[in-house]
């Protein structure tokens, strides 16, 4: 794993969350095997892994919810395990799965987590009316937060996690399951806080929402860090641009990946159905080269282009596979509830 | 690191015993607030009892005492009282278990709220269900024509017996509510602890009419002298010594699942 800028020690900007050496086992699985990760103060760090990587169990530790059985964390300074009580005025948490009382409405659910933060009842409503107007859900306030649909509850957990106006804000895949638009909405809220100065560690799956949001990325896959960098960082690491070579007529294909794969001597992906062959770049050099030796052969081009890789490429570059499996998560989801 | 510490007040290194009640306090106007947006839960509260009262009362009244259903009103009550009252503490497991389930308690451990709390506030949240289900069962009871003989005072006094005895069953749901994984394994193992205490009991027919070995398990069920001490209370009959050895066991089933319900409570949270 190579060091980048960030993991080293800076004194400009402080470490909101820092953790070290996070080893958790649930029975014969490890979930977490040394994990190690800094989030800086104001700043976005997305921990990025496919389901069962050990996203979740990390969140839980760091949110104080999960002993790990090895290693160190800390937020703000404070010891998860010796000051937890601490590290709990200081966090907010939005779970995985939406934990509002169902039973409640949305205001009482927000009303009821001002009260036990130990805030008046008056400040605790006029807190409850000022989020669910933030979160647009002003006009549902007085309905029982089971009649909501996925997005609004989301919103909800978002809005309770938010109460206490947390220092540092964990948001375990705030936005798995939403439609575009609500995901979109997600991550305009995100980017509000960040501009309050809050911290956020979030999880997910997705890389384009790493992309978006986080100003640091660190990938975990397998219970453990496999690559840490800011977003462009990461891609650089891996190549950094991407070649797409689109043959005019796509019985030339073979030719064109041959003689790409001859020039860059890296592995050549092509996709039949869009006819268009991927290969990294390192070296920007060898293009016109390329570019020449197709038009001696007389290859006709629908599409020459360089572009940066996307963080599914690097993804797929550092694990070996793509950022999906649905069952895994099921699994990693349960054993650290249980 | 330490230029954050420097900027934030310094948060309180523990909740105190004070702020932990006030904890309690609110998560108790949350289990009121569900009973009361919950119309089921309502409804099932007090059907459950207007239904026990009506089978019973009919079905087995004219069997059990020579055809008078009012005499088997008069006897068959407080032992309804008993029954309502120990399956409703049933609700406090399920309660619980659909918190940790639902990651409700995940939101809550991940507050700085005293952490028996959460624990405090479901036992003393389900109060309000249990003074339900005994306003119904002696309502819906004199409706039928169940009267106290005694005075107001010895019946306010069974009442209270009855709570104190709830607020040790409790316990025992809240501990099965940890242990098993769904609502309906809550229901099943509930159910499967509770029936033969209830049932296994003078509750609804007197201890002569069994056979003697059976005779001999329901005479040290608490169930029975339970009811037992309610009967003294509401329609006479000796009360001191059923009622001491009713809070005896009261306190020991208290002793013993409370420790044992926030041992696997702090275990599994």
């Amino acid at each position: 794993m190579g060091h980048y800028g960030y993991m080293r020690y800076d004194a400009t900007t402080a470490n909101a969350v820092e953790a070290t050496g996070l080893i958790k086992r649930f029975g014969e699985t490890t979930a977490l095997d040394g994990v190690d990760l800094v989030a800086r103060q104001g700043r976005v760090l997305g921990m990025l892994g496919p389901n069962g990587a050990g996203k979740t169990t990390a969140v839980r530790i760091l949110a104080t919810l999960l002993r790990p059985d090895g290693g160190q964390a800390s937020v703000c300074g404070y010891d998860v395990l010796r000051d937890a009580h601490q590290v709990r005025q200081l966090i907010g948490l939005t779970g995985q799965y939406a934990s509002v009382d169902e039973g409640l409405s949305g205001i009482n659910n927000l009303i009821m987590i001002g009260r036990l933060l130990g805030i008046s009842r008056g400040e605790a409503r006029a807190r409850a009316r000022e989020l669910l107007a933030r979160f647009d859900l002003t006009d549902a306030a007085a309905r029982p937060a089971k009649t909501y649909s996925g997005g609004m509850r989301r919103r909800l957990d978002l809005a309770a996690s938010l109460v206490g106006r947390p220092r540092v804000l964990y948001l375990d895949e705030p936005t798995t399951g939403l439609d575009p638009r609500s995901r979109t909405d997600v991550w305009g809220m995100v980017r509000g806080l960040v501009a309050d100065g809050v911290t956020v560690l979030l999880t997910t799956q997705y890389l384009d929402e790493a992309d978006q949001l986080a100003h640091d990325i660190v990938v975990i896959d397998h219970g453990k860090v496999v690559a840490t960098g800011t977003p462009d960082e990461l891609k650089a690491k891996t190549g950094g641009q991407v070649l797409q070579v689109s043959p005019a007529d796509p019985a030339r294909m073979a030719e064109v990946t041959a003689l790409m794969a001859e020039v860059i001597r890296a592995e050549v992906a092509t996709d039949a159905g869009t006819g268009v062959a991927t290969a990294p770049v390192g070296d920007a050099a060898l293009l016109p080269h390329i570019f020449r030796e197709l038009d001696d052969r007389g290859i006709e081009l629908a599409e020459f282009t360089l572009r940066k890789a996307s963080l599914d490429e690097v993804f797929f570059a550092l694990t070996g596979h793509r950022a999906e499996d649905e069952e895994n998560d099921r699994r990693e989801l349960e054993g650290s509830s249980r | 690191m330490s230029a954050i510490q420097a900027t934030i007040p310094a948060p309180a290194r523990r909740q105190t015993p004070l702020g932990g009640m006030r904890n309690t306090f609110t998560l108790t106007w949350r289990s009121v607030l569900k009973i009361r947006t919950n119309m089921e839960d309502v409804i099932g509260l007090s059907l459950q009892p207007i239904m026990f009262l009506l089978l019973f009362t009919y079905v087995f009244g004219g069997a059990i005492a020579h055809g008078s259903t009012h005499d088997y009103l008069q006897y068959e009550l407080p032992g309804l009282l008993v029954m309502t009252v120990v399956f409703a503490t049933l609700g406090t497991g399920l309660m619980l278990n659909q918190d940790i389930s639902s990651g409700v308690f995940d939101r809550f451990r991940s507050l700085p709220i005293a952490r028996w709390a959460p624990l405090a506030g479901a036992v003393t949240g389900d109060m309000v269900r249990y003074v339900i289900s005994v306003a119904v069962t002696i309502g819906f009871g004199m409706i039928l024509g169940f009267r106290v003989t005694t005075n107001p005072a010895s019946a306010l006094a069974g009442c209270l017996l009855l709570l104190a005895f709830a607020l040790a069953m409790c316990w025992l749901s809240a501990l099965i509510g940890l242990l098993v994984k769904t609502p309906q394994g809550v229901q099943t193992f509930g159910f499967l602890a509770f029936f033969p205490l209830v049932f296994g009991s003078n509750l609804l027919v007197p201890t002569e009419t069994m056979p003697g070995w059976l005779q001999a398990f329901v005479k040290v069920n608490p169930m029975t002298l339970l009811t037992d001490a309610e009967r003294g209370l509401f329609t006479g009959g000796p009360v001191a010594t059923p009622a001491v050895q009713s809070l005896l066991w009261a306190f020991g089933i208290f002793v013993v699942f409370a420790p044992l319900a926030v041992l696997v409570y702090r275990r599994r949270t």
